[in-house]
């Protein structure tokens, strides 16, 4: 299954910041295992741009839809079993740690 | 009920869980194995009073809930695969222990508990798919409709097939994390069950599971000391209110009432318990099933548990509990202390037992006059009507 994992920000990180493995030995051991499809990090929220259409006019706004204190700062796509291996992959990455991460299941 | 229905009960209750647990296993589909187990068994109910009762009633059920599952697939042109398996599924007698072989009903139990689903679903679900207990009921018990509750359990069936939990028993260091979470479930629903204003066929329902689990895993000492603790507990559930409804508290029961049968099992497991949070639960509830009188108790025994107890899981209840056996132990004063500690920062505030606890203590100390007043104050405060009957009738019986 793919599943979308959202890194995100928490306003409550582990009290143990030395605590977070790392993240280059993170990214490079899932890209070899191949549970790692692809990922980045996102620019700030500030940088967002936001698009609807509504009675066929274009309507742009600047700034993420919700306004939060958590924010989404990166993404991977996961390839993984099921949830119970995509949580193991999840637990190991440092925003687990420093923020949180959501796992979304895609639709095949 | 007659004897036909009565092997129908009997069978549905051994057979049910394995049943349900094979069908998913093989087709996936929570819903369709439920629906075919309970098919299996109406029509049981149906046949067996005309037919007589087959020799493998379990044998019979699970042939009847899978050609209703072969049945259905058919029409719904699933693949060979599925059916062939399915046509494979034959015997609901337990495999063979050791090996490799995990028992269907472990992964069902395993999944229904998955950490992934909200505590309150994962009791119903286990209730519903592992013991097979009616929505109605379940709904009844958690203080919701049916509709609800119908939504929040297949809202949890939903997201097990969407988030990909799988169906399947941790293994390894996985297990230890996984199995405290499978065990807290089964004390929840024990305690729904037990509860003054409980469902008391949740109790029972829960010494079930327990029983089940601890047969699946007989190695693990956690999974002992949940059974014995609340087969202790359930023990005395003949015993514990009065000819009126009301609670009595331990030293007011008539102990000849207590199942000694459950006692004897329960004080059996405590040694290969180990030394984990429900195994000291389960010698402290012990020591309280084995005093031939209230007087009898071996509080200093308990206290030490509640040492132990405290040094694991150091919550506000616990620490409270202990504070309470060390009164008894070594006298009010030092009760008294502990339980000052317990409270420390406001933490059992709305707690009615530590107001309980306190009154208890002050009487004790000699204090009838506050400890009265503190059984009152208690009473005001607890939710539960037989609750607070049993408080009142305290607060009257220490300022006789």
């Amino acid at each position: 299954m793919k599943y979308m994992m959202f890194v995100c920000t928490d306003t409550e990180p582990d009290k143990d910041p030395s605590a977070a493995p790392d993240i280059e030995k993170w990214v490079a051991e899932r890209d070899a295992s191949g549970q790692r499809v692809t990922g980045s990090v996102f620019a700030p929220p500030s940088a967002a741009t936001t698009v609807r259409v509504r009675d066929g006019e274009l309507l742009l706004s600047d700034g993420p839809f919700a306004e939060t204190k958590e924010v989404i700062v990166g993404f991977d796509l996961l390839e993984c079993a099921d949830l119970d291996e995509a949580i193991e992959v999840a637990r190991a990455h440092p925003m687990a740690y420093g923020g949180r991460i959501e796992l979304r299941p895609l639709v095949d | 009920m007659t004897d036909a229905a009565g092997a129908v009960a009997e069978a549905g209750a051994e057979a049910y869980p394995r049943i349900v647990a094979a069908l998913i296993r093989v087709t996936g589909d929570w819903t369709l194995a439920e629906d075919c187990a309970q098919e299996a068994l109406a029509a049981a109910l149906e046949r067996w009073p005309r037919d007589g009762v087959p020799g493998n009633p379990g044998g019979w059920l699970m042939t009847a809930a899978r050609n209703r599952a072969v049945d259905v697939l058919r029409r719904a042109a699933v693949e060979r695969r599925k059916l062939r398996e399915l046509a494979l599924l034959t015997d609901p007698e337990p495999p063979p222990t050791g090996g490799d072989v995990v028992d269907d009903r472990l992964r069902l139990i395993f999944t229904c508990c998955h950490p992934a689903l909200a505590l309150e679903a994962r009791v119903a679900l286990t209730l519903r798919t592992v013991a097979g207990v009616p929505t109605a009921d379940i709904a009844r018990a958690f203080l919701v409709s049916e509709s609800t509750m119908t939504r929040r359990i297949t809202r949890a069936k939903t997201k097990i097939a969407a988030a990909g939990v799988p169906y399947r028993v941790p293994a390894g260091p996985a297990l230890v994390e996984r199995l405290p979470g499978v065990l807290a479930v089964l004390y929840l629903l024990f305690t729904r069950g037990y509860d003054a204003d409980g469902e008391p066929a949740f109790a029972t329902e829960a010494v079930r599971l327990a029983r089940l689990l601890h047969t699946l895993m007989p190695e693990q000492p956690e999974v002992a000391g949940l059974l014995a603790l609340v087969l202790l507990h359930h023990s005395r559930r003949a015993a514990r209110r009065d000819a009126d409804g009301n609670l009595l508290t331990l030293d007011e029961q008539d102990r000849s009432r207590w199942d000694g049968q459950a006692v004897a099992e329960g004080v059996a497991l405590l040694d290969r318990a180990g030394d984990g949070p429900y195994a000291l639960q389960a010698r402290i509830a012990a020591c309280h099933a084995t005093a031939p009188t209230a007087a009898d108790t071996d509080w200093p025994a308990i206290a030490a548990c509640y040492d132990r107890l405290a040094r694991l899981r150091p919550t506000p209840v616990v620490r409270l509990n202990r504070a309470v056996a060390h009164g008894f132990a070594y006298g009010p004063g030092p009760g008294l202390d502990l339980l000052a500690e317990a409270r420390a920062g406001g933490a059992l505030d709305d707690y009615p037992p530590a107001l309980a606890a306190e009154a208890e203590l002050t009487s004790r100390l000699g204090d009838r006059v506050r400890g009265a007043a503190l059984f009152r104050a208690a009473a005001e405060q607890v939710r539960s009507e037989p609750e607070r009957r049993a408080l009142l009738r305290r607060a009257a019986d220490v300022n006789r």
